[in-house]
């Protein structure tokens, strides 16, 4: 089932991605390309099987609680496009 | 005598026997990157003051105490530039990152630095390491050493290009379906994608979590076996790093094949393979019988469905993991009054095409509605590669294929992004069950560089080095230099 | 907008139909952790200055990797277990997808199909009536951080700003079921879950601060319905009497639109103070979609029997048990004994008090009297006091062996409260002991009839109360030395009634 204009619309604003008119276009007709391929995976039977996030067996990794320094004020706002005082600025939300 | 487009073992042997010292052998890295990178545009940020610092550094150190030092010492290498390294720009090979300077150093690299090594600069790659030929990167495409024409592969394109054109004698890069092995292939040097979870991925800028590996480019499978000692082991700040002990690959990188039972996979030897890379490999595998290896023809039947799973959980982790970049914290931004609108031109603007097709492409597969038909379902077929997999290596140690269906191609040859999917066919069922896998030079077809593939069992990394060392040491194709390299020679 | 029609009952009349409200309440709880959830950054943000309480990790930077900090498990097993909830054996952490510009990431790591503990329930007390309320589920996640807005109203806002410092903060989501009627019975459920976390030392309790955070789902429908009406979600309530309030403000709101033939949206509705009412927040057309999938870069848990009932051993006496001892134990009423426990330090402080022999009834007497005024004068509960646990059981003792009268008791704890002290060394230096024998009181006996004339005459009369003034005078002669009762028997025995 090809992707309709609202889908990329909505798949777009989901991922915060400003697309242009043509850019919608020729993405929906990339993914519809993309996803008829992806068909194949029906050639697999997988009811047997479980699934696969991550494929190391392990289990239980985790960390004592224990704190440790954090970064200074001026290197963690350091790499910020846009500061205030001693914080991230960002525009109004409007929603 | 010139160590470009030498080893990382000779630069070593001769740094104790006093033939060189750090800065001499830095000074001709950075002759080399003069002389050629214009032309071939591996490195997108150069290091040069740091290195001389960590060249001097190095040289107190093989004076101190040489044998205590790490076969790194005082030897120049570059970095992809998805690993990061305090106080050096990092940028992904995107304009989202533009500026960026990261706080702290990744695990793999702080291991090079303790090994003293000496960083000329960050490599060029495609962007967040999507791609295959290095053409995505936002600031310039990689050229092939071998014919500037063609591109090197991807997307550590640039950290391929850098030891196949004699910058440097070795580089990491990152491979989340191919992208060491398969440039590796393309510019002729040997490129090895550790198990997942050998190496520690923090610092690695992610594309796809469950999928990304850091390791290395070197001329030979002796180097990468020498790099990947260094890098590999535990790091309590990956969780997904195995606590389990690396087997040293230098004690059975020696130990020679015969006897091995080897698996050529029916499947990797379809149509889309070009007629010389298959000529090369069949070469391959007579070479490998004649050394006393015993090849037995495997199955993988699902790997026609591999390229899909993997087009699925790729960019679903990649859509996720992309989500930082919201121009807030770092990197670039367009400003804006309105947050939304700056979050969208940001990211708009910020992320190149093939970035966007796959971020999109992973938001809708976990989109409600389609996360059980996509996301669930390649998940479930994930599992049965992986267990078609483990039962080949039941009956064989490991597994013998070509690295790419193609050499290297032309640049601007593969607008259509099926088609350029296509280059990772037979490397990216790998990263999808977490294998060690090598790719290292078996030939030429049209005067350009055949990668042959060894893939084996999990953890069993000393054993694919070794078959591919084997093999390696009883054809000489590693000898084989660009012509970058030859003039220089 | 009156709250009235959810007093008493839980019935609701919309029109002459009987409704009946339905509420489910779901609780944020942030974690007592030394470090945060993911990194090594120390998780007591409070205070800090901005951005001063980050690290690449929880500051989303690329390449960064999250580890999880293993207490944080442990502190949510033990909440499980003392909300009876089950836990399964196998447990993964997932993305929640989102943009917000207080989620460095763009996700949160949270738990979506396989949380730490599902279905268990938290007894509460409504007016001395036992309730129980289910838990759906309490799972682990990661806090957010902070954002300021400039100016007061968001919509006029130009510009916004970020603190980090919370980000990552471990942070406990306990989902109650809807199984909640009125207001009143929302408020008791909070605070005796609330108390019920502070009791087993895993969250502070600070509505305020935010460390203890509640939201609401609420929904009407017709008495006996089986199904839920659309529900309207409430957040930014502070404070239980917040929480108290916003429902019943809302409970009737609906009613009304209901009453008046109008249709409820499904919306978000934030408290406003200063309005006293429940605002629309905000009906994004573009729905959520938080597109959880499992968190790559840590692997699952699996949570060992042994670890699970290692835990449910170290478990404390919960508060409500524990006020069902007191009670059984040494007598105590309802309402004392839901005060004495309505801190693990507060019962502590009890128990300990009685264990040296004080008398119950007269330690619960003096604990919620005037220790509990002092401790709320001089914002200093009283182990922090300079009279301790200790000095109050010690000077309850000389009360009890007679050492020293009532007035003394009061007037001494007043001043060791603030000031510290032995109370037997100062009885004794003051010479503040009882004075109970009959004669050395004779004397002044004898001046409290002379001076008091008519009230001698009124008691011969019959007055009985008239005795109290003379008895007074003794006691403000001692200084409240003197022993009450001996005194009131002496007075009568000389005047012969
Ligand atoms: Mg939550
Ligand atoms: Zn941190």
């Amino acid at each position: 089932m090809p992707l309709t204009p609202e889908d990329i619309a909505h798949v777009a604003m989901l991922a915060r991605l400003g697309l242009s008119d043509e850019e919608r276009s020729r993405y929906g007709a990339q993914l519809d390309a993309i996803l008829e391929h992806m068909t194949r995976l029906n050639d697999v039977d997988t009811s047997p099987v479980g699934e696969t996030a991550q494929v190391g067996e392990l289990v239980n990794v985790w960390r004592e609680d224990i704190s440790q320094p954090s970064l200074s004020v001026e290197r963690a706002l350091a790499n910020a496009p846009a500061r205030e005082a001693d914080f991230f600025r960002v525009g109004a939300i409007q929603e | 005598m010139s160590f470009t487009g030498g080893t990382v073992a000779a630069s070593a042997a001769a740094l104790r026997e006093g033939g060189v010292s750090p800065q001499e052998l830095l000074a001709e890295a950075r002759a080399q990157f003069e002389r050629v990178d214009a032309e071939v545009g591996a490195v997108l940020t150069q290091t040069w003051e740091l290195a001389e610092r960590q060249a001097a550094d190095a040289q107190r150190r093989l004076r101190e105490d040489p044998g205590a030092a790490s076969p790194l010492c005082g030897i120049p290498v570059a970095l992809k530039d998805v690993l990061c390294l305090e106080g050096v720009a990092c940028t992904a090979g995107s304009r989202i990152l533009e500026g960026f300077h990261p706080p702290y150093t990744g695990t793999a690299v702080q291991r090079l630095l303790d090994a003293g090594a000496v960083v000329i600069g960050k490599t060029n790659c495609d962007e967040f390491a999507m791609g295959s030929s290095t053409e995505n990167s936002a600031y310039r495409p990689v050229r092939n050493p071998w014919d500037r024409s063609r591109v090197p592969g991807g997307s550590s394109g640039g950290s391929a290009a850098a030891v196949a054109a004699g910058m440097v004698p070795y580089s990491l890069g990152t491979d989340t379906g191919g992208s060491i092995r398969q440039p590796a292939a393309l510019c002729g040097v040997v490129g090895f994608k550790p198990t997942y979870g050998r190496v520690s991925r923090y610092g690695l800028i992610a594309f796809a979590s469950s999928l990304d590996q850091i390791g290395p480019f070197a001329h030979t499978v002796e180097d990468c076996a020498l790099v990947y000692s260094a890098i590999a082991g535990h790091d309590p700040r990956d969780s997904t790093s195995s606590p389990t002990a690396v087997e040293d690959p230098m004690e059975t990188l020696r130990g020679g094949i015969a006897g091995m039972r080897l698996g050529v996979p029916h499947e990797y030897f379809g149509e889309g393979l070009e007629p010389g890379v298959r000529r090369a490999v069949e070469e391959a595998l007579r070479v490998l019988e004649g050394m006393g290896a015993t090849l037995d023809e495997v199955s993988l039947p699902s790997t026609g469905a591999a390229l899909s799973t993997y087009y699925i959980i790729a960019p679903a982790e990649c859509s996720s993991n992309l989500a930082r970049y919201d121009g807030i914290r770092f990197g670039m931004r367009k400003e804006h009054d309105a947050l939304l609108q700056m979050y969208l031109d940001t990211r708009g603007c910020g992320f190149g095409a093939e970035v966007k097709r796959r971020i999109m492409l992973g938001t809708y597969a976990l989109s409600s509605g389609y996360y059980d038909a996509y996301y669930r379902k390649a998940q479930k077929v994930r599992t049965v590669i992986a267990e078609e997999f483990a039962a080949a290596f039941e009956r064989v140690d490991a597994l013998v294929c070509a690295t790419s269906p193609t050499v290297a191609f032309p640049l601007a040859a593969r607008e259509d992004p099926l088609s350029m999917y296509l280059c990772d066919v037979l490397t990216l069922p790998v990263n999808l069950a977490g294998l060690p896998g090598v790719s290292l030079p078996c030939g030429m077809a049209d005067g350009l560089p055949v990668g042959l593939q060894v893939i084996a069992p999990r953890f069993q990394d000393a054993r694919a080095l070794r078959v591919a060392h084997a093999y390696e040491q009883a054809t000489g194709w590693h000898r084989a230099r660009s012509p970058l390299v030859e003039a220089t020679a | 907008m009156s709250s009235t029609a959810t007093h008493g009952t839980d019935t609701l009349r919309v029109g002459d139909r009987e409704y009946q409200a339905v509420i489910g309440l779901e609780v944020h709880a942030q974690l007592l952790t030394r470090s945060k959830m993911f990194c090594g950054c120390s998780a007591a943000y409070v205070g800090a200055p901005p951005n001063s309480n980050t690290c690449p990790v929880c500051l989303g930077l690329p390449g960064t990797l999250p580890v999880i900090n293993r207490q944080a498990v442990e502190y949510t097993v033990r909440t499980a277990v003392a909300l009876n909830c089950e836990i399964p054996e196998f447990t993964k952490f997932d993305r929640k997808n989102y943009f917000y510009p207080d989620l460095p990431k763009g996700y949160q790591i949270s738990q979506y199909d396989l949380p730490l503990s599902r279905r268990g329930w938290l007894q509460f007390h409504v007016d001395g009536e036992q309730r129980r309320c289910g838990i759906t589920r309490v799972h682990l996640e990661e806090d957010t951080g902070t954002m300021y807005h400039a100016g007061d109203v968001l919509q006029s806002a130009t510009s916004s700003l970020v603190d980090c410092n919370r980000c990552g903060v471990p942070l406990m989501e306990i989902v109650g079921e809807p199984d909640l009627r009125t207001p009143e019975e929302a408020r008791e459920y909070l605070i005796w879950l609330r108390r019920v976390l502070m009791y087993i030392g895993v969250n502070d309790g600070n509505l305020e601060q935010g460390s203890f955070r509640c939201d609401a789902n609420v929904s009407i429908r017709p008495r006996g319905s089986d199904q839920l009406g659309v529900k309207v979600e409430i957040k930014n309530m502070n404070s239980f009497r917040a929480v108290h309030h916003a429902l019943g403000y809302e409970i009737e709101r609906q009613r009304q639109v209901l009453e008046q033939g109008g249709a409820l949206p499904q919306e978000t509705r934030g408290w406003v103070e200063t309005q006293q009412a429940t605002v629309s927040q905000r009906s994004k057309e573009y729905a959520h979609d938080y597109r959880y999938f499992p968190e790559p870069d840590l692997p699952p848990l699996q949570l060992e029997a042994a670890l699970v009932e290692r835990i449910r051993g170290e478990l404390p006496e919960l508060p409500d048990a524990r006020a069902a001892r007191l009670r059984r134990q040494h007598g105590l009423g309802d309402y004392d004994a839901g005060l004495l426990t309505a801190t693990r330090e507060e019962a502590d402080t009890y128990e300990s008090v009685v264990a040296t022999g004080v008398g119950a009834k007269l330690a619960a007497n003096w604990m919620l009297g005037d220790v509990a005024r002092l401790a709320n004068e001089h914002r200093l509960p009283l182990q922090q006091s300079g009279l301790g646990v200790a000095g109050l059981a010690a000077l309850l003792r000389l009360l009890e062996a007679g050492t020293i009268s009532g007035s003394v008791a009061k007037e001494l704890l007043a001043e060791l409260y603030r000031d510290g002290g032995d109370p037997a060394a100062l009885v004794e230096q003051r010479g503040l002991g009882q004075v109970s024998d009959a004669g050395a009181l004779s004397s002044l006996i004898d001046e409290a009839i002379a001076q008091g004339s008519k009230a001698v005459a009124d008691f011969r009369a019959g007055k009985e109360a008239a005795l109290q003034s003379l008895v007074g005078y003794v006691m403000k002669q001692t200084r409240g030395r003197a022993d009450a009762q001996l005194v009131n028997r002496l007075l009568r025995e000389r005047l012969g009634g």
